[in-house]
């Protein structure tokens, strides 16, 4: 057990291109630390600098008191699963779990006891015999966290270990990962682009874009209180509603109406021209099922479709952006790898709400939760600093960092 | 499913066997037959005295068995180190970026390709200033250039095959390099070293140009080079069933490598490492 402590650290490429820039984090002692983003943000990158796979340009990796910047991968006492699970297709699933004991030189009788333990943990008994290429994908991914969990290791380091099973299965693992882990108790590390593992799993989650860490915070404080734009159209599943926006007072001017916000917010953002807003799909609700005793403002809008669920619905309302918000929310699509074919309202009602395709409905929001955003820099104007984590962009941010 | 085999199949397999087995069971009739009966006129297809006095000729004669052992001595150290060698060159090739890497592999590929004759004289006045002639280093060194190139091809294929992150598995779990290359990469190579080796072994067995012309004597005379010196006593009338015994004699450690290796080379043994 140790806790894993990056400072600073670069990595750049032959071509000069850093993949990780400058990244700061700090993974304590037994926690959960997942690593997401879009594809090509550096977070398999640093997982391998962690793990030693890769050279670190710049910056101390610290993995307990040690500094192992020039630790070859097998002093740094950590174990990994790789994507694609790596197992020795040439041994037997209980020779695959026992290689890092043998290499270690343990006695026969050692690790007969420890390959049984993590096989049953694993409920991986009756495969020991069993080649790899003769199990399926879930039971590779077993042996290949056993192969993990006999080491012993300081910390356990995940590649989207999950990524190459299909949906049911990744649920399950998914649960079974996090069950380990609170039982072992063992600092992890876990790189994934799926942003539902990593609210799921991780105790705090840093979020990467192109080699820049953006924001390091708890689940909760990354849907509730995102740094930036990024952050907001990244964490969330239906993501973030960005409309354009002017403010006029405490009164908010958006395409589907007017609304009035909470002062504090108000003032936050004033003076800046036109802002992005960012509304959650259920921070809205049909004003006929909603409790407007709240708060919150009323517009009306036709809706173009529904979907209902069952137990909730999603309504689209389309509407028009200028140029430059345009021009921002293509940019935010591309780098969330997502694809925006046009500007449109997703709200999320209840299932009991009436509301049919073509109708004009009244339509509650929630306003207090509307965050107002920068569209030069995608800065978040509303934040609450306070419960946010870290948000290395802002300033004043860098100085309580290197303190602490 | 499976297509089924029809009576087309069966005639076809029949017609290949016979074209490739009759010259082989040919030889194997003649190495019955007496010595006087090879010689008359119009020798029959199976023999009229089945005996094995041939084999019991070639087994007394000293030289025969000289050059059987040279031939294993010689065939087995240059297997051994050109796959030895090979395996090095071949994981070097497929894993390391390197400068001239392309040229590396060209002139390899160019070795293979430059007809054995045309080194014989070269090498015939080089080993005598050596003293390399008619020793088994001799044999060994050029044969080793020969077979290297191929060797090389072949496995920096399959090493190229593996997954990378086997190896950085094997690190992570704890290896050195050289364990992750020993316990992983080599196993994993497997039939790709073996067919190398069988390659190496074949070329080193049947090669007949550099044997008989850089040996002298049976101190380094492997079997193919010796079969062209048993005349015996009349040079126009060859003791052909002796000539062939010996050429069964020098098959059947062939046929067995291939039975034995054979079962190595299994394909596909990567299957299951990474997602299926």
């Amino acid at each position: 057990m140790a806790a894993i402590e990056m400072s600073n650290i670069v990595k750049k490429y032959g071509d000069g291109f850093p993949a990780v820039n400058d990244v700061s984090i700090d993974v304590q002692d037994g926690e959960f630390m997942i690593l997401v983003g879009p594809s090509g943000c550096g977070k398999s990158t640093l997982l391998r600098m962690i793990v030693g796979l890769e050279d670190i340009t710049s910056g101390d990796m610290m993995i307990g008191e040690r500094r192992v910047n020039d630790l070859a991968p097998r002093d740094r006492n950590l174990a990994m699963v790789f994507q694609n699970y790596a197992l020795y297709p040439h041994l037997t699933v209980y020779e695959n779990i026992a290689f890092p004991l043998r290499l270690a030189g343990r006695p026969e009788a050692e690790i007969d006891t420890k390959v049984r333990e993590a096989s049953k943990t694993l409920e991986l008994d009756e495969h020991l015999e069993r080649k790899p290429g003769n199990l399926s994908g879930g039971q590779r991914q077993r042996v290949a966290m056993g192969r993990a969990i006999v080491r012993e290791a300081d910390a356990f380091l995940f590649d989207e270990p999950l990524s190459n099973l299909d949906a049911k299965l990744r649920g399950q693992m998914r649960t079974e990962i996090s069950r380990l882990q609170k039982r072992l108790g063992i600092t992890t590390v876990y790189v994934t682009h799926d942003q539902t593992e990593a609210m799921t799993l991780g105790d705090r989650v840093a979020v990467l874009k192109r080699g820049v860490l953006q924001q390091l915070a708890t689940p909760r404080e990354l849907y509730e209180n995102p740094g930036n734009l990024f952050v907001a159209g990244f964490i969330g599943s239906p993501p973030m509603n960005f409309l354009p926006a002017e403010l006029d007072g405490d009164r908010l001017k958006l395409p589907i109406g007017t609304v009035s916000i909470p002062a504090d917010k108000a003032q936050a953002a004033a003076g800046r021209g036109l802002l992005i807003a960012g509304i959650r799909p259920e921070s809205f609700e049909d004003a006929a099922v909603a409790d407007t005793s709240r708060g919150g403002s009323t517009f009306r809008a036709t809706v173009e479709v529904v979907e209902w669920l069952g137990n909730e619905t999603y309504a689209y309302i389309p509407f028009e952006a200028p140029p430059q918000v345009a021009e921002q929310l293509t940019q935010l699509a591309k780098d969330t790898d997502s694809e925006q074919l046009r500007t449109q309202l997703v709200i999320n009602l209840d299932g009991s709400s009436k509301v049919r395709e073509g109708d004009e409905a009244e339509i509650w929001v929630d306003t207090r939760r509307i965050h107002l955003f920068d569209p030069a820099t995608g800065e978040n104007l509303t934040v609450d600093r306070a419960n946010a984590g870290r948000i290395p962009s802002l300033a004043g941010d860098k100085a309580e960092a290197q303190s602490a | 499913m499976k297509p089924k085999m029809g009576p087309g199949h069966w005639g076809g397999f029949v017609l290949i066997l016979i074209w490739c087995l009759l010259p082989v069971v040919w030889i194997l009739m003649v190495s019955l037959k007496p010595v006087a009966e090879t010689t008359t006129g119009s020798p029959q297809f199976l023999p009229k005295t089945w005996t094995i006095q041939n084999y019991k000729d070639i087994f007394n004669n000293d030289d025969f068995l000289r050059a059987l052992g040279n031939s294993f001595g010689i065939a087995l150290i240059a297997t051994f180190l050109a796959v030895a060698f090979a395996t090095l060159a071949a994981y070097a090739i497929a894993r390391l970026e390197f400068k001239g890497k392309r040229v590396v592999l060209s002139i390899a590929l160019a070795i293979a390709m430059f007809p054995v004759v045309s080194l014989v004289g070269p090498l015939f006045d080089m080993w005598r200033v050596l003293h390399l002639f008619n020793t088994w280093p001799g044999l060994i060194i050029p044969y080793l250039t020969f077979t290297l190139p191929l060797a090389i091809w072949t496995l920096s294929a399959f090493f190229r095959e593996i997954p990378w992150e086997m190896e950085q598995a094997a690190q992570v779990d704890g290896a050195t390099s050289w364990q992750a290359f020993r316990k992983v990469i080599v196993p994993l190579a497997a039939p790709g070293v073996f067919t190398a080796a069988i390659l190496t072994f074949f070329f080193a067995w049947n090669e007949f140009v550099l044997a008989i012309s850089l040996t002298s004597t049976t101190a380094a005379r492997t079997v193919p080079a010796q079969m062209s010196f048993f005349v015996g006593s009349d040079q126009f009338n060859p003791p052909f069933s002796q000539l062939a015994a010996a050429a069964v004699v020098v098959t059947v450690p062939v046929v067995v490598i291939v039975l034995l290796f054979q079962r190595k080379i299994v394909a596909g043994l990567t299957s299951g490492a990474v997602k299926g």
